[in-house]
Parts: C-alpha cells; structure tokens; sequence
C-alpha cells in the first residue's frame, strides 16, 4: 500500500477569507489525504518550519488579498534557505493569468483559479507528488 | 384570510390536481427542485401553504402595512415612490488619491453615496510601514494611516452633503475618529456628520476574520462608539450588522439570517448592559445583507428579517420608539456566485440578484462588477454595475409600487419559514451560552464550513447547474475584459507618506494621547474619545492598535473555530 500524502494546508498574510481553504481540507481529507491547517495569518517561516516539522509531502496556500506575488516568492524563498525546497507548492485564489504565469515560472508547481473543481487539486496532488517521489528515488 | 369553505373546497380541489399531475411528474426538467442554500421547494404553493397555522388574523400579525408592525411589507410607508434605495458604490484602491478620485467619478455619474474600502493592513491594525504590510498595501481597499490620508480621501467632497459608508469593522473607531477630524477641518459640524460604520466585530470572528483584539474588549469599542454617537454625531448609523460575509463564508440563507440577527441582539444587550437605553441608540442600528442568486429565497429572508426583529425589539427588549423596531438594511450582490468563467454573465447575475434586494425592500444597494473575481474592478464595469440599479430603479416598474410580491402564497409561505428556522437557530445559540460562546467553542465557524462544503459537493456532483463552471463552458476561452493592476509603486508611495507624517508632527501631542489610551484602555472611560484626540494628533492606526495590543492582548482562532467540515 503506498503511503498516504501529507499535505499541509495555510493561509498567510492578513487575508481571512478561509471558505475555500476550509473546502479543500474537505475535499483532501475526504479523498484520503492526511491533512494539516495552520488557520490564519502565517508568515512565510511559520509555514515553512510548520512543513518541516509535519513531513509533508506539498503545501498548499490560499491568498484572496492581492498580496499573492509578495507571499509566494517569500515562501519559495524561505523552503531554499531551509533546504526544504523538495517540499511541493502549490495554492489558489483570486490571481490573474499574468500572475498566474509568473508564479508558475518561479517555481510554484500549480496555481487555483476561482471555479476549479476540488477533484482537479486532489488528481494534481496524487500525480505530482507520486512524480516527485519517483524523482527523489531516481536521485 | 380565507374563510374556512373555501379552503375546504380548495383542498379537495388540490387533491383532484394532485392525481392528474402525476402522470406527467415523473418527467423532471432537473434534477432536484431546491434553493441555494439547499432547501427543497414544493411544486406548488396555494392559500392552503400560509392559512393552515395563521388563522383569521394571519395578515395583520404576519404581514400588515408598509411602515406598520411588523413591517414586513417595508420600514417606510411609501417606500420607493418617496425615495428610492441609495445606490451606494464600494470603492477602494491604493492610495488615498486615487480612491478620492473614484469616488468623485462615482458621484458625478450619479451614485448617491460613497462607500469605502479599505486595505487589510488598516482593517488589521498595521501601518503601511509594518513588516506584516509588505505586499497587502492598498490591494483589496485603500491605506489610511493617518488623518492626514483620511483629509485626501475626502478633498473636495463636502461631508455635511454626501453619506458615508465604512467598511471596517477591528479598527472602526480610528476609521470614525479620523473622519470626524476631517469633518472639523472642513467645518462640519458633528450634526451635520451622515453615514454608516460597520463597526460589526462580532460577523468578524465567526466568518470574515479580520479581528485584533478579543471578543470582550471589541465588544467595548462598538458600545463606547456608540455612546459617543448617541451624544455627539446623531445621524451616524453606529453599526451595520453584517450578514453579507457570514454568506459569503458559505453560510445558507437561513444561516445568514439568523447568525446575523442573533449577532444584532448581542450587540442591544451589551448596550443595555452598559447602562444605555434602547430607544437612545437601536434607531441608529442596521443592517448588511447578501443577496445571493436564489430570487425567492433572498426576498423571503429580508422580509422575515424585518418582521423577527420588530417582535423582538418590541417584546423581548421592550423598546418603545417605533424607529426601534424597524430594521433597515443594506445590501450588496454576493461577490461568491460570480464566476471567473464568461465573466460577462456576473452581469446579468448581479440584475437579479439586485433586483431581489429592492423587491425585499432594501434602503441602499451595492451592485457588484463583472471582474470581481479576476481583480478590483476597473472602471467600466464600476460603471455598467452602477447602470444596473439605474435600470431596475427607472426602466423595470418594480419600484411602482410597495412590497409587490406580498400575497404570493410562495413568497409568504417561505418568508413564514426562514422565520421558523432562524428561531431554531437562536435557540441552539441560546443553548449553547449565546453569540460569545458560540464564537469559542466555533459553532458558527464549522457549521459555515460544513455548508461551504455541501454546496461545492453539490456543484461538482452536477446536482446543482451553474453557468460556464459544470455546464456551458466555453473551451479555448479568452479573456475580454481589462483587469485592474495595483502597481507596486503604490506601496512605496503610502510607506514613504506615513514615514513623513510619522517625521512631521508634533511629538508632544502624540505621546500624552497615546498615553490617555492606554490608561482609559485598563480602566473605564470612553475608549472613542481618546482615539478621538489621538486621532487629532495624527497619530497612525498601527499606534493606537499597538497600544491596545500591550493591554487587551490578541484574538487567535480556537481548534474548534479552524475546524473544516
């Protein structure tokens, strides 16, 4: 049996709007996943060492606030310097396409649109961190 | 209302109906018949759906006149063709400057009120120079700082001639406080001051978020406000009981309604609890509601809001003024049913969204744009938002007469039930040691979720159809439509403003008012008139939260409270 994905689930910034975090731990928890929420407010290194200390597989953001092209790169930033950058990013929001694009660029593995189904995030999730598994093996 | 034969002749009528209908029932257009918020809804509705409990008095005690207990036809006599609803515009972007500008352009194409919005970090208590602003100044409203932000925002608008709507709610009292200091450098007396704070903490803890301090001392800013308001600046609405974000969190109607109603009455028995009479501050109450896409359902809810508070103010809380008992409302079309997909069509689902605001009576509307879930709206489709309401009010005929879908047997039928209900969820508050108590334990916080979660299910198992997200999709879509940037030299600009106010003002001032707080803050005095004359000072919002951190501490959620579903 292969062991179940880990994810840890964050909202960082001053952002509160939690409806849809709060619905992808539903949908996570529900297909099977081990899920993690840190609930709000987290700084980029709380979310970081809170990924380290959980062993998680990927982590995922929510940001509605505008704030996303300052926090994202922040947290990409934060898992280099703590050599925690095998650890999959990923999140969603109100983000538009040109950010989208950008984000993606730098190293955020995938970015969630408003309307995206949640089976869209649970089958990105199985495929991405199974190839990153098989990746590590390879290494 | 229906004399006893003919509803017997109707019964046996209906059930002859019944039996012929059948045949063709097994055919369905959709799936399951029901509402937004989930609820089932009967294939026909007669005298029979709100006659059986109501008796010979049911209209006069359930439904009445215009502007007569228990209003649930509307808070005005005449309604509309006295005065139409205010069609009030929320605006708020970057800086202080440009937000002034929008809200110049929103009155010279005939809005009728301002509304603002503001940045997280001034909603959060942090100044555009804190470490936790970096990226979040002036993205989703605009920075305040100072009064000397508050004294651009409004150059040139004239506060004793245009109403003015807040939106804030953690840092309300500096947001007043600031525009006060305005009006006094315009010459406006405190009299003449018009407008409305949302100033409700309370839909902040159990759905919005945005909360520095706990509950008990937030409590105390909203009630020492609102004793300010009562004595100094009379026609300011003090608080706008918010249900909008309680929906938007993913709350269903009847939750919306009863969360934001039982929130309302914490807020009058704390008042009274602070030694205030009802009648001196609950007719400067009101009230903030979503209007979602369910057309029937929205109307019902408003119309049952009314009625449930008149009872309540007049027979739980013995107020005696009848402007006590009214309960009026703004409402604004729910940011959360517009889709990103063909935004486009988030025109049309904001008409009937807004046109279910003024069939429920509304006395202000906030018409959401086509992009609002790409970015904050550009200025053409602020425009075409606006154009909406001017249709529904002038072009549609629905404002020709009063509270014209009363008697549909639908229509009273569901207003009867959202009623029952909301008393059903007032009495598991009750149940579980009231609003407060509810908050910490996360009752209202799981059960949102848990509603969040079903209406996703819904949608994603194709039960529930909606346009361009399960069904309608255009492939290869592109986007049409400009999308507002907030460019990052607006943080600069703001950082380096409050840096020179912070360098600028005189220090004295600054420290023996920040002092007073802290100490009024540990003690019992009126915490707003000590913002006041912080506020006089120029001293910043991050300042005067920071020292009311050092003495009340900081709210963080309970496990309860981050529970998904």
């Amino acid at each position: 049996m292969t062991k179940k994905i880990r994810v840890l689930l964050a909202k960082p910034g001053l952002d509160g709007h939690d409806r849809g975090i709060k619905v992808i731990a539903s949908a996570f928890r529900d297909a099977g996943m081990e899920v993690i929420y840190t609930g709000l407010r987290q700084t980029p290194p709380m979310i970081v060492e809170a990924a380290i200390q959980e062993d998680v597989d990927a982590v995922g953001i929510s940001i509605l606030s505008g704030a996303h092209m300052t926090l994202f790169p922040a947290i990409l930033d934060e898992m280099k310097k703590r050599g925690a950058d095998d650890i999959l990013l990923f999140g969603g929001g109100i983000i538009p396409d040109e950010d989208k694009d950008e984000l993606e660029k730098m190293g955020v593995a995938k970015i969630f649109t408003p309307g995206a189904p949640t089976e869209d995030a649970i089958e990105f999730l199985r495929k991405a961190v199974t190839e990153r598994k098989r990746d590590e093996k390879l290494m | 209302m229906f004399a006893r034969d003919f509803l017997k002749s109707l019964k046996e009528r209906l059930s002859r109906w019944d039996k012929t209908a059948a045949g063709t029932r097994s055919r369905r257009s959709m799936p399951r018949f029901f509402t937004v918020s989930g609820r089932d809804i009967d294939e026909l509705y007669t005298p029979a759906s709100i006659t059986d409990k109501g008796g010979e008095d049911y209209y006069f005690e359930h439904i009445g006149l215009p502007g007569e207990y228990p209003y649930t036809r509307g808070v005005h006599h005449t309604m509309y063709r006295t005065r139409l609803w205010t069609m009030r515009q929320f605006a708020g972007m970057g800086t202080p400057r440009q937000t002034n500008e929008r809200f110049k352009y929103l009155l010279e194409q005939g809005g009728t009120g301002l509304s603002t919005a503001f940045d997280l970090p001034t909603l959060m208590g942090y100044d555009s120079d804190h470490a936790r602003s970096l990226g979040e100044v002036g993205k989703c409203g605009v920075a305040i700082d100072t009064l000397a932000d508050m004294e651009i925002l409004f150059d040139g608008i004239d506060l004793s001639k245009v109403s003015v709507s807040m939106t804030i709610n953690s840092t309300a009292s500096m947001a007043l406080a600031f525009l006060l200091g305005v009006a006094e450098k315009q010459g406006v007396p405190f009299e003449q001051v018009r407008g409305t704070l949302q100033n409700d903490i309370l839909k902040e803890y159990i759905a919005q978020k945005e909360f520095i301090f706990p509950p008990t001392p937030s409590i105390r800013l909203i009630t020492d406000l609102m004793d300010f308001c009562t004595r100094q600046v009379p026609q300011w609405n003090t608080i706008s009981i918010s249900g909008y974000h309680i929906r938007e969190a993913g709350a269903t109607a009847a939750q919306e309604l009863a969360y934001t109603l039982a929130d309302g009455f914490c807020y009058i028995e704390s008042a009274i609890a602070a030694g205030q009479n009802v009648d001196d501050f609950a007719p400067r109450l009101s009230f903030f509601f979503n209007a979602h896409s369910d057309f029937f359902e929205e109307i019902a809810k408003y119309r049952a809001a009314r009625r449930i508070y008149a009872k309540r103010m007049k027979n739980k809380y013995g107020a005696k003024d009848p402007r006590s008992w009214l309960l009026r409302f703004h409402t604004q079309t729910a940011g959360c049913s517009l889709t990103a997909q063909q935004p486009e069509n988030n025109i049309v689902r904001v008409a009937l969204q807004g046109l279910s605001g003024v069939l429920g009576g509304t006395q202000s509307l906030h018409t959401n744009s086509m992009d609002e879930t790409l970015a904050l709206p550009s200025e053409k489709a602020v425009l075409i938002a606006l154009r909406t309401q001017q249709i529904i009010a002038y072009e549609s005929g629905v404002a020709n007469t009063i509270d014209p879908l009363a008697g549909s047997y639908f229509v009273e039928s569901l207003t009867d039930k959202m009623e029952e209900e909301a008393e059903a969820i007032f009495e598991e508050i009750d149940r579980r040691g009231g609003v407060v108590a509810a908050i910490e334990e996360g009752y209202f916080q799981t059960e949102i979720a848990r509603s969040a979660y079903r209406y996703q299910q819904e949608i994603e198992k194709g039960e529930r159809k909606v346009v361009g997200i399960n069904d309608f999709i255009l492939d290869d879509e592109k986007l049409e439509i400009p999308v507002l940037k907030i460019e990052r030299q607006i943080e600069i600009d703001q950082v380096d403003f409050v840096k020179k106010i912070k360098g600028e003002r005189d220090p004295g001032p600054v420290q023996t008012s920040l002092e007073n707080l802290r100490q009024v803050a540990r003690g019992d005095g009126n915490t707003f008139e000590a913002i006041l004359e912080c506020a006089r000072a120029y001293v910043s919002v991050g300042e005067m939260c920071d020292t009311l951190r050092e003495v009340w501490g900081e709210w963080t959620e309970s496990a309860g409270a981050m529970r998904a579903s």
